[in-house]
């Protein structure tokens, strides 16, 4: 199968080979288990489905409200991410081309702010929701995801508008551009790709987000899809058929993404440093 | 600072040339930057204040806040079960800078050595990376739960190891949990160390080959001192990711049996909403932001001895 010259790499084929199985084979087995029926999952809890039936995912997109569940998602995922790469956008430019002066405190000032536990923050943050009535909304929501993850997009972008050629910017300016101008009119068409990857990985984040959405949203008509799936897997804990089809209605979407731009999420995702 | 929370989107001012006063001038270039200061300061900075100052109550959640002095950290030293969750965050600590780093290191190792089918193995490792822990956490539930997951099958065929209750057994609990969060996080460290692997200059390999090094002797001369300032860089997010553990545990333990996989997180989760005892969280919280601190302070001593990290 292999090529004479590939022959000698052939421990690395077996190693990762492996690896990629102990990967895959779990995502496999719950694509399985969500085409089978209870009885099926008790007589062969791991093989292969005896046959395809879709029920499951009939059932689970019904009792698990996946329809407002996806729009709540939806609602908080495109709202964040418009609110955060308005305000890195911002923030990234004065960082990467406004030549602020103290603009290296500011990079601790985040750096700090990115590293405290979200756990010493979240109380007095739902105290003070409960004030202004945030709690149960999803602009309470969005408010915080946009302030969790802005930081992350400003680095993100700042990396690439540093990037981009001085050329333009000085000719735009010779025109008479303001600030505001050149923004709109240079930094934005250039550096789109800083902004999709960001943008990805935003979306990822708020879809696949737990804590603060179990926090802030106890309301199961406002909750996003992860925290109503955690709440529908505890309902039919027993009925395994169906919670395994609830999870592949979660996971279908972001799988068929990833496959599409897999390049910009792993960039997105490993140079930010933010936890999956 | 919560009528502040409408305030946020203050408009940035453009600033139109060189002519105004550079009063002006820093005044608009500082306000493209002020939406996002001001949305930190109130969801994370403000907060973190107030909840290094709630350590000091006994606040409930509602009605008069008491200054009760050291009283909470004086309760959390003689708490069992904190030191329960502390312990079992250094145990978390200790697996995840082992075993996903080893994976990692290996993974990308075999990875930087081939070009075909490289992209193939590396989705496959990121994959469940970005599935959502609700998912990752129903996935491993089923395939390791005593009826209906490999438990039984292998004891069919004479291995009776994992027919039992992982998740609900004392001993097993929380190396269950790590288990699946680990499952999910190696494929970010191979795509990390990959990424450094590939800006090592190939002569290096060149030379070691030519005297005669073996492949484990090129890896632990060339490569692992090359992609160091990653591997540091890895091992001080883990440790302060492993203080801050709560998706996986919450949901596939909830911190039992008998709090035997309790860790920070869900302690202070467990005293904040279901118990409201707001004060003695927040002191939980303060000793997580503690690790925290001393994870830094470790990793910005060992810059300034020289480290290129």
């Amino acid at each position: 199968m292999l090529k004479q010259r590939d022959q000698s790499k052939l421990p690395n084929y077996l190693v990762l080979s492996l690896l990629a199985l102990f990967a895959l084979i779990p995502i496999v087995i719950l694509f399985f288990n969500a085409v089978k029926t209870t009885v099926e999952i008790g007589r062969n809890p791991i093989g292969i489905p005896q046959e395809i039936r879709l029920d499951n995912f009939i059932q689970a997109w019904d009792q698990g409200g996946y329809a407002v569940t996806i729009r709540n998602s939806l609602i908080m995922m495109s709202s964040t991410i418009v609110a955060s790469l308005t305000i890195a956008g911002l923030a990234a430019y004065a960082l990467a081309r406004l030549k602020l002066k103290g603009s290296a405190l500011i990079a601790f000032y985040f750096l700090v702010g990115t590293s405290v536990p979200p756990q010493l923050f979240m109380v007095p943050l739902f105290v003070a929701w409960r004030q202004v009535g945030l709690i149960n909304t999803h602009l309470g929501l969005i408010i915080i995801y946009t302030g969790l993850y802005s930081p992350f997009a400003t680095y993100l972008l700042r990396s690439y508008m540093i990037g981009l050629p001085e050329e333009f910017i000085e000719a735009a300016r010779i025109d008479g551009a303001s600030n505001l101008q050149v923004f709109r009119k240079i930094i934005l068409p250039l550096s789109w790709p800083g902004f999709l990857t960001a943008g990805l990985v935003i979306g990822l984040n708020v879809w696949n987000e737990f804590l603060f959405a179990v926090t802030f949203l106890p309301d199961p008509a406002l909750k996003p899809v992860a925290t109503s799936l955690f709440e529908f897997q505890g309902r039919f804990s027993r009925d395994w058929g169906l919670t395994s089809a609830g999870s592949v209605i979660m996971v279908i979407p972001i799988i068929v993404l990833f496959l599409l731009l897999q390049r910009r999420f792993i960039e997105g995702l490993t140079q930010g440093g933010l936890k999956g | 600072m919560a009528s502040s929370v409408v305030k946020t989107t203050t408009p940035a001012q453009p600033t139109t040339g060189p002519t105004q006063s550079s009063f002006l001038a820093t005044l608009g270039r500082w306000s493209f930057i002020l939406p996002l200061l001001v949305l930190n300061l109130i969801v994370v900075i403000i907060p973190s204040i107030f909840g290094l100052m709630l350590a000091f109550t006994d606040w409930s959640g509602y009605g008069p806040i008491n200054f009760v002095g050291l009283q909470n950290f004086a309760a959390l030293f003689q708490d069992r079960i904190f030191f329960k969750s502390l312990g079992n965050n250094l145990v978390w600590t200790a697996m995840f800078l082992t075993v996903p780093i080893f994976v990692g290191l290996l993974g990308a190792y075999m990875l930087s050595g081939i070009k075909r089918g490289q992209m193939f193995f590396r989705v496959a490792y990121f994959l469940p990376y970005v599935f959502a822990s609700v998912v990752n956490s129903q996935i491993w539930r089923q395939i390791l739960h005593p009826r209906v997951g490999i438990g039984p099958i292998l004891a069919e065929y004479g291995i009776p190891i994992l027919d039992f209750p992982i998740f609900g057994t004392r001993e097993t609990a929380l190396f269950g949990v790590a288990f699946v969060d680990g499952w999910h996080f190696w494929g970010f460290l191979v795509i990390l160390y990959l990424s450094a692997m590939a800006a090592v200059d190939s002569e290096l390999y060149e030379v070691a080959r030519l005297d005669g090094a073996t492949r484990f002797q090129q890896f632990r001369f060339v490569t692992l001192p090359s992609i160091r300032p990653t591997l540091v860089f890895t091992i001080l997010m883990i440790t302060i990711w492993s203080s801050l553990v709560f998706d996986y545990v919450f949901m596939m333990t909830g911190g039992g049996p008998a709090n035997s996989s309790e860790v920070m997180g869900t302690y202070l989760y467990q005293n904040a909403f279901q118990r409201f005892d707001v004060g003695y969280a927040a002191s939980i919280g303060v000793m997580m932001s503690l690790w925290v601190m001393l994870a830094v302070a470790g990793f910005v001593y060992l810059r300034r001895r020289g480290w290129e990290i």
